[in-house]
């Protein structure tokens, strides 16, 4: 081994440092010659600015993409996803047939949205023609559930955008953007709460995060966020709140239930449109994503699981949260990063960024390759569907961050 | 002793007397009047299809019911044949009942009253989100904790038999000190030669001669046939090797003869409406029950209301009373207000409620069942065939006494050094063991492996499994709790069982250890 990898980090949370410390890595300071920064999202935007003009050399990388946001931003996500349907569909490429609605039916995978204000007509449009429709307001910046809203008449759209001009001058900026997605009102519901699928999701060690409130989709209980929102930081508000279990499920939980209960095909067709929807989801965005080899991801994606049980994407966080709700998510969190690490900085060496292999089985961990892109390239859009349900996708790996691809694979 | 053909001929009497009682026999009695055709009754049962039910009615009762005992022998004895043994029992209610009664007394509540019409309307309302209430509950305490439970077992003793002062070779060094029989491993292995190391297994991922996706595809098809026949007695022997996650909620359906009509669906509602009419001073612990175990229980949680609903439910339901004529167990009784000791103002109460955690027995069943009155149906099944025996003094097979002594007995004869350096430092191995055991492992496991368990103790139709699992903990322990020196560090080794695999340490324990 040449020498210790040293790192650096802005987020001082024990399951990344005891990780770093059980391989022996060396902390620096920042402004030390580093090997490996594991920072935040504000920390990536000042880095990668054009005033600071940093160039990372060879034997560095860091845990983001500067342009993650393509993919994390509600709206924008929104918007690469739209264009690379439309993009598909020009190509007359197969994955973009569409059923005798109109609704594509393979890439139906987001709630309808719009953004507000730019969007407003359209959103009236569609509002219309459903009015007895419920739909879910979200600041785009902002995550943690924070500014979100359900809306099911028009009027308080009008409300809204009155009190928020009268509030403050650049109400309307770019900053203040709202994205409304149609309320995915019959979501699957166990013991009768509602729950998502959250981050690294998939198999064994992701979890579900489960409403303290039994859920009811009557309109007299809109005011009551708890019912409807399952983030931990607006749950943890609620009186019902356990500290214990902190309102998650593991998934294998969820996978048990759902077998015993429904079936095992309809399971198992349930966990491969997720596995769809996340590889859909970064193949729209790997066209504008910066080709960096300095940078991996690792992305945690919201899903929503209706009635009928269909993964609906809700939205993708660049980074994970690494606070550690109770002991259950601890041990998850801590797993997730040596699996993230073993793979990004194999055999725990300084990394080089010309290194260009596939990460070998062993160090895969928990996680399970979904899509290997070179395979994919060379047999075109066809294998796509093909795989689609249920065929294993992809055996052999591809590193992440040496492709300055789209992370590749999905933690299970 | 009783002759083989006088005891199947009583066998026969009786179950041909309780079928005549069922709503089987009822539905049959309808379908044989509107039948068009006059046909043989051999006929008549083939082509309706009323043969496999009928088959499947008698199967259950065989399980459920103990064999007959000689005509001439009281009815307690089917209750339980030895004196010392009913003795302890009724102590242990005596007990009980006294806890219960001061609780009451204290608290100045009722046993029992009517709810206020406004009390019954709010009830009928959050029926589906008991678990969001949070009434005060700090003066209810538990009636009872599984050590001093523990404690009990531990002070049986045979009058008929010298215990002797001076611990020697021949003495049991457990904690269990009454002589019963329990079976040593070669019997086991007998028993159970459905798990041995050649037999497929789910729960086993790492078969040698075959892929393990040969034998579960496989095994899989086996299970639609045999829940296209529904036939139970086939479906029992299936799950013997485990049951595809898929099909588990169906087969542990026609093994315990459950099939959810609608007359089911109408009791469900009844009992119901019981609960809702009536506030029951066990309510409170129940809920207290709840809110300790399941609602703190990274597994369970999820369903704490449908919990409220099948315990709540139970405790009124007067079908359970049935299972008190083969449980060493009687209900308590209680009389109306200002008819103490009348006999025909006697009522029984509470109807049923075990005040160990039972909730737990529950709980893995509601990943299998989201109808409310299928879990029920399922739970009360599962209780009055199998759980009860975890919560009273007997000397059946199946009871907690025989399994601490069975757990005792393995580990004293397969991991002598270990058994005796746990004793040595005061960590006796029961003593850890014993609320595995006494919750059928629920809680501990995690519930993949946990419903792979459960699916020998139906396949088995026996929860002596339980004991040899606990051995076979123990044993894959071994290493590491010979270096411990006290009860504390010995409970920190043994603390997580959420990572074991079931499978594997019950045929290791069993079949690949040298005997």
């Amino acid at each position: 081994m040449a020498g210790k990898v040293k790192w650096v980090t802005d987020i001082e949370k024990s399951v990344l440092i005891n990780n770093f410390e059980k391989r022996g890595w060396i902390q620096v300071a920042e402004n030390e010659d580093w090997n490996f920064y594991w920072m935040s999202v504000q920390t990536i935007r000042n880095v990668f600015s054009v005033e600071t003009g940093y160039r990372l050399s060879d034997d560095q990388i860091v845990n983001h993409f500067p342009n993650h946001y393509e993919l994390t931003r509600k709206d924008l996500m929104v918007k690469n996803i739209k264009r690379y349907r439309k993009e598909l569909e020009k190509e007359g490429s197969p994955l973009a047939e569409k059923d005798e609605n109109g609704k594509y039916i393979y890439l139906d995978f987001v709630p309808v949205t719009f953004m507000l204000p730019a969007d407003y007509n359209l959103f009236v449009e569609e509002f219309r023609k459903n009015p007895s429709s419920t739909w879910i307001m979200k600041p785009c910046g902002k995550a943690q559930g924070k500014g979100i809203f359900l809306i099911n008449k028009l009027s308080q759209i009008k409300k809204w955008s009155r009190d928020s001009k009268t509030s403050s001058f650049i109400a309307q900026s770019s900053k203040e953007a709202y994205v409304i997605s149609l309320y995915i009102n019959n979501p699957l519901l166990i013991g009768g709460k509602k729950f998502d699928l959250h981050r690294l999701s998939l198999y064994k060690l992701g979890f579900c995060r489960f409403c303290t409130v039994k859920y009811t989709p009557s309109t007299s209980e809109l005011d009551n966020m708890f019912v409807h929102l399952t983030n931990v930081a607006i749950q943890k508000h609620g009186d019902d709140y356990n500290h214990i279990h902190g309102g998650k499920w593991t998934v294998s939980n969820l996978r048990l239930y759902l077998e015993s209960t429904r079936g095992k095909e309809v399971t198992s067709k349930l966990f491969d449109e997720i596995h769809w929807i996340i590889v859909q989801s970064l193949k729209a965005v790997a066209p504008v994503m910066n080709n960096d080899k300095h940078c991996f991801e690792c992305y945690g994606y919201d899903i929503i699981i209706d009635d009928k049980l269909k993964p609906w994407l809700i939205e993708v966080n660049a980074s994970p949260s690494l606070t550690s709700s109770t002991a259950n998510d601890r041990i998850l969190k801590y797993n997730l990063i040596n699996d993230t690490l073993n793979i990004a900085v194999p055999n725990g060496e300084i990394p080089d960024c010309k290194w260009n292999k596939s990460p070998p089985k062993e160090v895969l961990g928990n996680y399970e390759v979904l899509y290997d892109e070179e395979m994919a390239q060379s047999d075109g859009p066809d294998r796509d569907l093909r795989s689609r349900p249920g065929q294993s996708t992809g055996v052999k790996g591809n590193r992440a961050r040496d492709s300055g691809k789209p992370v590749l694979t999905t933690w299970k | 002793m009783l002759d083989p053909d006088s005891g199947l001929s009583l066998t026969i009497a009786r179950i041909v007397q309780r079928l005549k009682g069922s709503s089987l026999h009822s539905q049959l009695e309808r379908q044989a009047r509107v039948s068009p055709v006059r046909l043989s009754s051999e006929y008549f049962f083939i082509l309706t299809g009323w043969e496999k039910k009928l088959q499947n009615a008698v199967y259950s009762e065989l399980n459920v019911f103990p064999s007959p005992c000689h005509p001439a022998a009281p009815p307690e004895h089917m209750k339980e044949p030895l004196a010392y043994m009913r003795k302890a029992q009724g102590s242990w209610e005596k007990r009980i009942l006294k806890s219960l009664n001061s609780m009451c007394t204290e608290l100045s509540i009722p046993l029992a009253q009517k709810r206020p019409v406004s009390e019954q309307k709010e009830l009928l309302n959050k029926w589906n989100e008991m678990g969001t209430d949070e009434p005060d509950l700090s003066l209810f305490r538990p009636v009872y904790a599984p050590k001093d439970f523990l404690e009990v077992l531990m002070n049986l003793r045979n009058p008929n038999y010298e215990n002797g002062e001076h611990p020697s070779f021949r003495n049991h060094l457990g904690l269990i000190q009454v002589p019963l029989k329990v079976k040593d491993i070669p019997e086991l292995k007998e028993d159970f030669s459905e798990l041995g190391l050649n037999i497929g297994q789910l729960g086993i991922d790492d078969s040698a001669q075959v892929p393990p996706e040969f034998f579960e595809n496989e095994h899989v098809r086996v299970g639609q046939k045999v829940l296209a026949e529904q036939d139970s007695a086939a479906a029992q022997q299936y799950v013997r090797q485990g049951c595809p996650t898929a099909l588990r909620a169906d087969l542990w359906a026609l093994i315990l003869n459950i099939s959810n009509q609608p007359e089911d669906i109408l009791y469900y509602e009844q009992l119901k409406s019981n609960v809702i009419q009536h506030d029951l001073l066990v309510d409170s612990l129940i809920y207290k029950d709840v809110k300790l175990t399941a609602s703190n229980d990274d597994y369970y949680f999820v369903f704490e209301d449908y919990l409220y609903q099948v315990l709540l439910c139970f405790s009124r339901d007067t079908a359970v009373l049935e299972h008190f004529t083969y449980s060493s167990a009687t209900p308590p009784r209680s009389y109306i207000r200002g008819k103490l000791g009348m006999e025909e103002y006697a009522v029984f109460y509470p109807p049923n409620v075990n005040y160990n955690s039972f909730i737990l027995s529950v709980a893995p069943l509601c990943f299998l069942y989201h109808e409310p009155s299928k879990l029920y149906q399922i739970f009360r099944e599962m209780y009055v065939r199998f759980f009860f025996r975890l919560h009273s003094i007997s000397s059946h097979p199946s009871g907690i006494v025989s399994l601490c002594l069975l757990f005792e007995t393995l580990l004293q004869t397969h991991l002598p050094q270990l058994f005796y350096h746990l004793r040595e430092i005061g960590a006796q191995p029961l003593r850890i063991s014993f609320k595995w055991m006494v919750r059928a492992f629920s809680g501990y496991l995690a519930t993949d492996q946990l419903l792979l368990l459960w699916d020998r103790i139906l396949g088995y139709n026996s929860l002596e499994i339980l004991a040899v699992l606990a051995a076979a903990v123990f044993a894959f322990r071994a290493v590491n709790l010979m270096e411990v020196t006290s009860l504390a560090a010995a409970e920190a080794v043994l603390a997580d069982l959420s990572t074991l695999k079931v499978m594997p340490l019950l045929q290791i324990f069993l079949f690949a250890t040298v005997t």
